[in-house]
C-alpha cells in the first residue's frame, strides 16, 4: 500500500479514527475495521472531491454509503465537516441518538438514504442518477460498496442499469477489503465490470493522490467504478485483516494499544 | 382496471413533469404511447424488481414521483425487504400499482399468485394500501394521493364492481343500513356482498383504502352490534388486527371470507377459484344467515 498521505491530512485521519475506537469502546459497538478501511476514501471525498451537501441542495453531489456498516467513518467525516458536534458523536448507538450503528436518513440531513441491509445503496445511487439526467441537473452521485455485498444480486442488477443507462454521473467506490473473500472470492473484478460496460481504475484506497485523481476519472456514456485496494481495519495492526474484529469494540486495554498506534 | 391505470396515467403525466413509471417488463404495449413521449421518465426498466424499487427511491429522493408497476408477486414479494427499506423506512414516496392480485393468473399458478400481498405491506409503518373495486374507483383514489410523499399500494384486479362509488382515500362508504351484522366488503367482492345480503338487516361497509383503515367507520357500524362478516379478497384473516384494533375492548365475533393459507394448486379460471373458495353470493348468504342466527 502506497504511504504518500501528507503530514496534516494523516494526523486528522488518525485523530478521526481515534475518535472512532473511543466510541466504540464507550458503547460497545460498531464496526471499527469497517470504518478504517473507507477512512482515506471518505477523507478525499468529502475534503477535496465533494461539499457536504444538506440534501435540498438538488443541484450538489451526492454521496450514498451503500454499505451501511461503515457508518463509523461517515459520522467521523461529519464531524470533521462540522455537521455533527463531537458530543453527538459521542452519543453513538445510545438510545435517543441520531448516529446508529447504520445511517438513518430521518435523522441526519446530511445522509441520503439509511442503509444496513446490504444491496440497497447502489439502485438508490442509480435512481438519483438517473433523475439528474432527467431533470438535467449537472451533478455526481458517489456511491461506496463493500466486497462482501458484491454477493448480493442486486448489486449486480444496479450495474447492469447504469450501464444501460449509460450514467456517465455515477461513481461506485468498491472498497476491496477482502472481507468477502471467506465466502465467494471476487476474481477479475476490473475485467467483469468492463464487460457490464462500466468505466474501471483500480487503486490503493490508502493513497491520496491516486484516490483524488480517480474520482475525476470519468468516461462519457459510461458509469465508473473506483475499486478500491483496502486493507479492513488500515492503521491497526490487531484488527487489521482480522474477522475477529468485524463488529468487535475494543476493551481499555485494547483502547490504549489503538490509541498509543495511531499517535 | 389495467387500461383504466394507462389512460389515468397518460392524462397525469401531460401536466405532472415530476411524474415517472418504470415498468418491469409487464405493461410494457399497454404504455407504448407513454414511453414513445416520454422515453426519461416512462420505461422499460427491466425484469429486475429488487433493484427497481432502489432506482425508485432514488428517484423519489431526487424529487421525482415514481409509480413501478408488475405483477404483484414479483412486485411485493419478491422485493419487499426493498420496499420496507427503501421506502417505508427512509420515510419517503412512491406508486406501486399490481396487477394480478389474488390469483387473477389462475392458470399460471402459484408463482403468479399474491394473496399475501396486503398482509405483508400491512407490516411497513406508514404504507397505504388501496383496494379499488372499479376503474373509476382507481382513477379517483389515485389523483388524490399519488403525490402526498407517502408509500402507496394500489392493488389492481381483473375482476371489477359494476357500479363504482365515490370513494375518499381513507374513508369507508356505509352502502347500506340494519341492525343484525356489519359486512365489512373490500373492493372488487362488492357485488357479490351486495347480492349476498339482499333481504338481510345489516350494515355493509365498503373500504376501497385498507391502510389507513377507517376505524371511525367501523366503530359507528358497531355501536350497537357484536357481529361482523368481511369478505376479503386476499387471505383470510388480513384484516383481523385491524378491526380488533379498531373496536378496542368491544367483545365481537369475527367471521372471515377470504383466501385460505394454503397454495391453490389448481389452475383454470378466476371463477373456478372464486367458487371453490367461497367469494360467491350464494355461499355469503348462506354464512351470513349463520352468522346473524349464532
Amino acid at each position: 500500500m502506497g504511504n504518500i498521505i501528507k503530514t496534516s491530512p494523516h494526523k486528522q485521519i488518525n485523530f478521526l479514527k481515534k475518535e472512532i475506537a473511543k466510541v466504540s469502546y464507550s458503547s460497545q459497538e460498531g464496526h471499527v475495521p469497517s470504518a478504517y478501511s473507507i477512512m482515506d476514501l471518505l477523507w478525499v471525498l468529502f475534503k477535496e472531491s465533494i461539499n457536504v451537501y444538506p440534501r435540498n441542495q438538488k443541484i450538489s453531489d451526492k454521496f450514498i454509503l451503500s454499505k451501511g456498516h461503515g457508518s463509523l467513518a461517515l459520522y467521523a467525516m461529519l464531524l470533521e465537516n462540522k455537521k455533527i458536534t463531537l458530543k453527538e458523536f459521542g452519543s453513538f448507538s445510545k438510545y435517543h441518538s441520531k448516529l446508529g450503528g447504520h445511517p438513518d436518513s430521518n435523522k441526519l440531513p446530511n445522509v441520503l438514504a439509511s442503509t444496513g441491509s446490504l444491496g440497497h445503496g447502489l439502485a438508490i445511487s442509480v435512481g438519483m442518477a438517473m433523475s439528474s439526467k432527467i431533470l438535467n441537473i449537472d451533478n455526481k452521485i458517489y456511491c461506496l460498496i463493500g466486497d462482501g455485498e458484491c454477493n448480493e444480486g442486486s448489486i449486480w442488477e444496479s450495474v447492469l442499469l447504469a450501464a444501460e443507462h449509460k450514467l456517465d454521473n455515477l461513481c461506485c467506490i468498491l472498497d476491496m477489503n477482502h472481507s468477502g473473500d471467506r465466502a465467494i472470492k471476487l476474481l477479475n473484478l476490473k475485467e467483469k465490470f468492463l464487460s457490464f460496460g462500466w468505466a474501471v481504475k483500480t487503486i490503493d484506497g490508502h493513497n491520496h493522490k491516486e484516490i483524488k485523481s480517480s474520482y475525476k476519472s470519468y468516461k462519457k456514456n459510461k458509469p465508473f467504478i473506483v475499486i478500491a485496494e483496502t486493507i479492513k481495519g488500515r492503521g491497526v495492526k490487531m484488527m487489521e485483516n482480522s474477522h475477529a474484529w468485524h463488529r468487535r469494540s475494543p476493551n481499555k486495554d485494547e483502547l490504549d494499544l489503538i490509541l498509543e498506534e495511531l499517535n | 382496471m389495467r387500461k383504466q391505470f394507462v389512460s389515468t396515467f397518460e392524462s397525469l403525466i401531460k401536466k405532472d413533469k415530476k411524474l415517472s413509471l418504470l415498468l418491469c417488463d409487464i405493461g410494457v404495449f399497454g404504455f407504448r404511447n407513454s414511453i414513445a413521449k416520454y422515453p426519461n421518465r416512462v420505461m422499460n426498466i427491466g425484469i429486475l424488481e429488487q433493484s427497481t424499487i432502489g432506482v425508485a427511491s432514488g428517484m423519489s429522493r431526487s424529487g421525482l414521483i415514481p409509480v413501478i408497476h408488475t405483477i404483484a408477486p414479483f412486485l411485493v414479494e419478491r422485493a419487499f425487504e426493498q420496499i420496507k427499506i427503501d421506502f417505508g423506512y427512509q420515510n419517503i414516496g412512491c406508486n406501486l400499482v399490481s396487477v394480478g392480485a389474488s390469483y387473477d393468473y389462475a392458470s399460471l399458478g402459484c408463482t403468479h399468485h399474491c394473496p399475501a400481498d396486503v398482509a405483508l405491506l400491512k407490516n411497513i409503518p406508514g404504507m397505504e394500501i388501496l383496494t379499488p373495486g372499479h376503474p373509476a374507483e382507481f382513477d379517483s383514489l389515485f389523483r388524490e394521493i399519488y403525490k402526498n410523499g407517502k408509500p402507496s399500494y394500489f392493488r389492481l384486479s381483473e375482476k371489477s364492481n359494476i357500479k363504482s362509488n365515490k370513494v375518499k382515500f381513507g374513508k369507508a362508504n356505509l352502502l347500506k343500513k340494519g341492525n343484525k351484522i356489519t359486512i365489512i366488503a373490500i373492493g372488487p367482492v362488492l357485488d357479490v356482498v351486495l347480492k349476498a345480503a339482499e333481504g338481510e338487516d345489516v350494515d355493509i361497509l365498503y373500504y376501497s383504502t385498507i391502510i389507513p383503515f377507517d376505524s371511525k367507520a367501523l366503530k359507528k357500524s358497531m355501536e350497537k352490534k357484536s357481529k361482523i362478516m368481511v369478505i376479503e379478497p386476499f387471505y383470510s384473516g388480513t384484516m383481523s388486527n385491524l378491526i380488533i384494533e379498531s373496536l378496542e375492548l368491544k367483545s365481537i365475533i369475527i367471521k372471515s371470507i377470504g383466501v385460505p393459507r394454503e397454495f391453490l394448486r389448481n389452475y383454470g379460471s378466476v371463477e373456478q377459484h372464486d367458487n371453490a373458495i367461497g367469494f360467491t353470493s350464494k355461499n355469503i348468504s348462506k354464512e351470513l344467515k349463520k352468522l346473524i342466527n349464532a
